[in-house]
């Protein structure tokens, strides 16, 4: 017999293993090792989350109780995945293109993105995971109870409530800690797989355990158990082939539609390829499941004494031949079963109502037209955590009200039948770009209703929701109204009844529904995305060009996906289309991507609302719904994407010209160089010669005299000059400039620079105009050479700024961790030709005499900037003359 | 009788430099500094001999030389230039064009006064 504290401190230690692997796993993520967490391997084990407490204890129950029957249990999903290529291929297909974050995503964004269909999808998906959830909590305590009833001693006094409670609580603290790491649901939590993975060889390996004890210790081999099974009663059991046949439809049904499947087969996919290996090694994992079930319920009901529970015998007959080991194996693949399912089911629920009733509400409360922007992460998060804690509070809650009543043992199939009532609008969503949004909505109510009418209400028993003449004669005496006997067929299993009448109500709501209304606009276009996703995997446009600002949106992705993500995609969305910075042209194909991104965090609905909100009124164009209708479509999408090909071209083409002119024009420029040097030495030269020789020859009055000494002298600094300007800018441009840097204040280095600069042209009156409130930037950098640029562009805007009376606009304002300084003169500007030229070398406009320098000026300021960590540019559209040098109020010190 | 000579020069200083060398060799110099209107202050003034700069504001003195020499009127003026730029390519450039002399920056007072004497044909 195994001590409870030893139990206790086993599961405790499985759990915190659980908890290093999902660290480790994470932690090697995050450096980009997840090589061999993308494999099949992996995939096809994170599947077998399907098998439950309730499979993995259950199955032996449910075989002594009525024997072969529970195959249909592992039959239905091995059809389903064997059938990959037909619909889990398409499925996973569209949840990647998508960036589908849960079945109920899946459905909203499938017809037109509808809320009120993932509300629905939520609600099913709620309410029949609950008792599914709180099944596991009681197996995990009957487990328990399993070792502590015997014992005196120990903690076997502590009720099974508190076991449950507290199982409940450390799941949840798992599922936050490791299910709400990225915010974009569509990325793979790579811990929790990595532990289910994990969790699916420990419950896989304690049943083969307890098996292979089975058939070899306690009994004497095969041909012993196959004798003791031909004795027993299991081997008298007889298949009913309708049961059998909807047992098995209701399996397959479920593997489809039940929110953890989805998470792990669709969401969590990393790869498409991984379902073809998944398609047979998933089924060889059920097979293996399932090997040893009967033997084990023929084993126990021979050894064990009469009335034993027969779905603990994978405990209770390991116990009885005292392999006390080995009942711990098996107590942890019990525990590893249940926990698993609890996990991944309170993520994918989680994000349910995270995504489709806490942010619509949020959305509609706080907007009023408001735009979102701020910080939305922290709110996801936040409301994904609550979600998850209060998932897992509903499952404890229900256990605790029911008791852990023996009605939960038939909870598994009745969450079935539950969750089955999507698929009518999974499957017709998928295949037929018919369907419609009120169609879905009517179907899922109605199989909603009838399920909870027939099934589930009734399921708490006699003395339960419904009492016993309702089930007996109907409500109000309604005969045909009897919950287990619609339309007055009685004399079906109750299982059948509702699973017959609630799907095949639903699905022909669906049709009916269907049939008799329009599709919107949106949900035409989602139907040819999801039923054509092979013939076209580009993405749909919903958007038409204009209305929103890239900008806005940048903001508002930004609050979404944090800052670093929202602009690399910008980023790269913008280098997509040939242009750099942030800024994309806001075209169809953009919004639509990043629709298509914050859908991965927030869902295909609440996503679409966002971007609405910018790009008002452009939703769907004439000519996407001519795509859609048209029997010409797809020659349409073919030209529309040779359309966009020969855009691309033209688009590369033209940033070539620009760059082939740029170079030409700086190659005639390089080609001018030497010969301007070699004007701007010798036209000084010219006059200290001959002023020289006249000043040889003698004969002049000492006026002239001194007047022609005084021109000598003036070229000879003016030469001086030139060369200290040449000289500084090949140090600038070489980079191996000495740098002084001190923190300074903007505000004196511009009074600095306007001192210094108002010996140009001193006899104009010149007006500044200040801001000193915005100068008064503590700044750290190299304040001399930043006064130098001032000093330039302040001279500049005294010599040539052309209006009556020259005005100057110094504007100094903060931008983060960068200082932006405008100076905006009133005059005429720069030509729109010579803007891009301005900051070459020897591009003096005007001419000679009243510049009275080289043309390098503006040269050296850009090179100081480009030293200082800065910019200097030439801002267009300002109403004269306008410079903007930007810099970093701290210098980066890897620059330095 | 006194040589008249047009001075076409944005350099105010050898303006001022060639101004005093012809004054005092006797000639009258008239000065002119933008190459936009060159060509009417030439005709305007029609004077004996032209000394042409290459790099004016507002356009070349190759470009001002080449409607003199269409311009049957002017076609016979001699004209001497003056280039602070590179060496060789300049010259032909300015024979091509039609210059009768041409001299480089810096250049010593007597070349450019004997260069013209002797296109004046003093």
């Amino acid at each position: 017999m195994v001590p409870f504290n030893l139990l206790v401190a086993a599961c405790l230690g499985y759990v915190i293993m659980l908890f290093l692997v999902a660290f480790r796993v994470e932690r090697q993520a995050r450096r980009g090792r997840v090589r061999w967490l993308r494999s099949p391997v992996v995939y096809t084990l994170s599947l077998s989350i399907y098998c439950t407490a309730w499979t993995f204890y259950g199955a032996v129950g449910y075989a002594a109780r009525s024997g072969l029957e529970f195959a249909t249990i592992y039959l239905g999903p091995t059809l389903v995945l064997i059938g990959w290529w037909w619909v889990l291929r398409k499925l996973v297909r569209i949840g990647r293109t998508q960036r589908v974050t849960s079945i109920a995503d899946l459905i909203s964004s499938r017809f037109g993105k509808s809320n009120l269909l993932g509300v629905i999808v939520t609600l099913i998906c709620v309410a029949s995971a609950t008792p599914y959830i709180a099944l596991q909590l009681q197996s995990v305590t009957l487990s328990f109870n399993v070792f502590a009833g015997p014992l005196p001693e120990g903690w076997a006094a502590r009720d099974s409530n508190s076991t449950a409670l507290w199982v409940a609580a450390g799941l949840a603290l798992f599922t936050i800690l490791f299910g709400t790491r990225n915010l974009d649901a569509n990325e793979r939590h790579n811990g929790v797989v990595t532990a289910i993975a994990l969790e699916a060889v420990v419950k896989l390996v304690a049943l083969l355990a307890v098996g292979i004890f089975t058939v070899w210790v306690a009994a004497d081999g095969p041909a012993d158990i196959l004798a003791r099974i031909e004795a027993s009663e299991v081997a008298g059991w007889r298949m009913q082939p309708g049961r059998w046949a909807g047992l098995t439809f209701l399996a397959g049904a479920a593997v489809l539609t039940l929110p953890r499947m989805f998470q792990v087969m669709v969401v969590e996919n990393s790869d498409e390829r991984h379902l073809a290996t998944a398609s047979w090694a998933f089924p060889l994992y059920l097979f293996a499941m399932s090997l040893f079930v009967v033997p084990i319920a023929v084993m126990g009901l021979e050894v064990l004494p009469e009335g034993s529970n027969p779905d603990l015998f994978v405990l209770t007959l390991p116990l009885a031949f005292d392999q006390g080991g080995l009942a711990m194996l098996a107590f942890l693949g019990g525990f590893s079963s249940a926990t698993s399912m609890v996990i991944v089911s309170a993520i994918a629920l989680a994000t349910m109502v995270s995504n489709h009733v806490v942010m619509p509400l949020w959305l509609r409360l706080r907007s009023g037209g408001a735009r979102a922007t701020g910080d939305v992460r922290g709110l996801v998060l936040m409301s994904r955590r609550l979600s998850i804690a209060g998932v897992l509070a509903l499952g404890y809650g229900y256990f605790a009200l029911s008791g852990g009543s023996s009605a939960l043992a038939a909870i598994g199939l009745i969450s079935f039948v539950g969750v089955a009532q999507i698929l009518p609008a999974m499957l017709g969503g998928l295949f037929w770009r018919g369907a419609t949004r009120l169609g879905a909505a009517a179907g899922l109510g109605v199989g909603f209703a009838i399920w909870l009418y027939a099934l589930f209400l009734p399921s708490f028993g006699g003395g339960g929701l419904f009492p016993a003449d309702l089930m007996a004669g109907g409500p109000l005496g309604i005969g045909w109204l009897r919950p287990q006997a619609l339309f007055g067929i009685g004399g079906i299993d109750p299982l059948l009844h509702a699973l017959f009448w609630s799907l095949s109500l639903n699905a022909a709501m669906f049709c009916a529904v269907s049939l008799l209304t329009f599709p919107g606009p949106m949900e035409r276009l989602q139907g040819v995305a999801f039923v054509n996703v092979f013939d076209h995997s580009g993405p749909t446009r919903g958007w038409s060009r204009g209305g929103a600002e890239a900008e806005d949106l940048l903001a508002m992705a930004q609050g979404i996906l944090g800052a670093d993500a929202a602009q690399g995609f910008f980023q790269a969305q913008a280098a997509a289309q040939g242009k750099a910075g942030f800024l994309p042209d806001t075209t169809p194909e953009f919004i639509a991507a990043l629709e298509r991104r914050l859908a991965g965090s927030v869902g295909a609905a609440t996503a679409h609302a966002m971007i609405a909100q910018f790009a008002a009124g452009a939703a769907v164009s004439v000519q996407d719904l001519m795509a859609v209708a048209s029997e010409a479509q797809q020659i349409m999408e073919y030209s529309s994407q040779l359309e966009a090909k020969s855009e691309e071209l033209a688009r590369t083409a033209r940033a070539l010209s620009e760059a082939n002119g740029k170079l030409r024009a700086l190659s005639v420029q390089k080609d001018a160089f030497l010969s301007q040097i070699s004007h701007e030495l010798r036209t000084p030269m010219t006059s200290i010669r001959a002023f020289s020789e006249i000043l040889m020859e003698g004969g002049l009055d000492g006026a002239d005299q001194a007047r022609y000494a005084r021109i000598i002298h003036d070229e000879t600094i003016r030469l001086t000059r030139l060369l200290d300007d040449l000289l500084d800018l090949s140090v600038l441009e070489s980079g191996r400039v000495q740098l002084n840097q001190r923190a300074a204040n903007l505000h004196d280095l511009i009074d600095r620079a306007l001192q210094a600069a108002g010996q140009t042209r001193p006899e104009r009156r010149f007006t500044v105009h200040r801001d000193p409130a915005g100068e008064h930037v503590a700044i750290f950098t190299d304040a001399d050479r930043l006064v130098q640029v001032f000093i330039n562009l302040i001279s500049n805007a005294r010599k040539y700024c052309d209006a009556e009376r020259p005005e100057l606009t110094i504007r100094a304002r903060r931008r983060g961790a960068r200082v932006e300084v405008d100076f905006i003169d009133n005059g005429s500007g720069i030509p729109a030709a010579a803007q891009s030229l301005v900051f070459e070398k020897f591009a003096r406009l005007t001419d000679t005499t009243r510049a009275g320098g080289a043309g390098l000026g503006l040269a050296i300021c850009r090179e100081i900037m480009a030293n200082l960590g800065g910019t200097i540019a030439y801002v267009p559209g300002q109403g004269g003359a306008a410079f903007r040098v930007a810099l970093p109020v701290r210098r980066a010190r890897e620059a330095a | 009788m006194q040589k008249r000579v047009l001075l076409i020069e944005d350099e105010p200083n050898i303006i001022e430099a060639i101004r005093f060398i012809l004054s005092r060799d006797g000639w009258s110099v008239a000065t002119h500094s933008d190459g936009e209107t060159a060509l009417a202050a030439i005709r305007a003034s029609l004077p004996d001999v032209l000394v042409l700069d290459v790099m004016l504001p507002g356009r070349s003195g190759f470009d001002i030389l080449a409607d003199l020499r269409a311009d049957p009127g002017l076609q016979a003026l001699p004209v001497l230039m003056l280039t602070a730029r590179g060496q060789g390519g300049a010259r032909d450039a300015a024979e091509h064009a039609g210059a009768d002399r041409f001299l480089s920056k810096p250049f010593a007072n007597a070349e450019v006064l004997a260069t013209l004497r002797e296109l004046a044909g003093l």
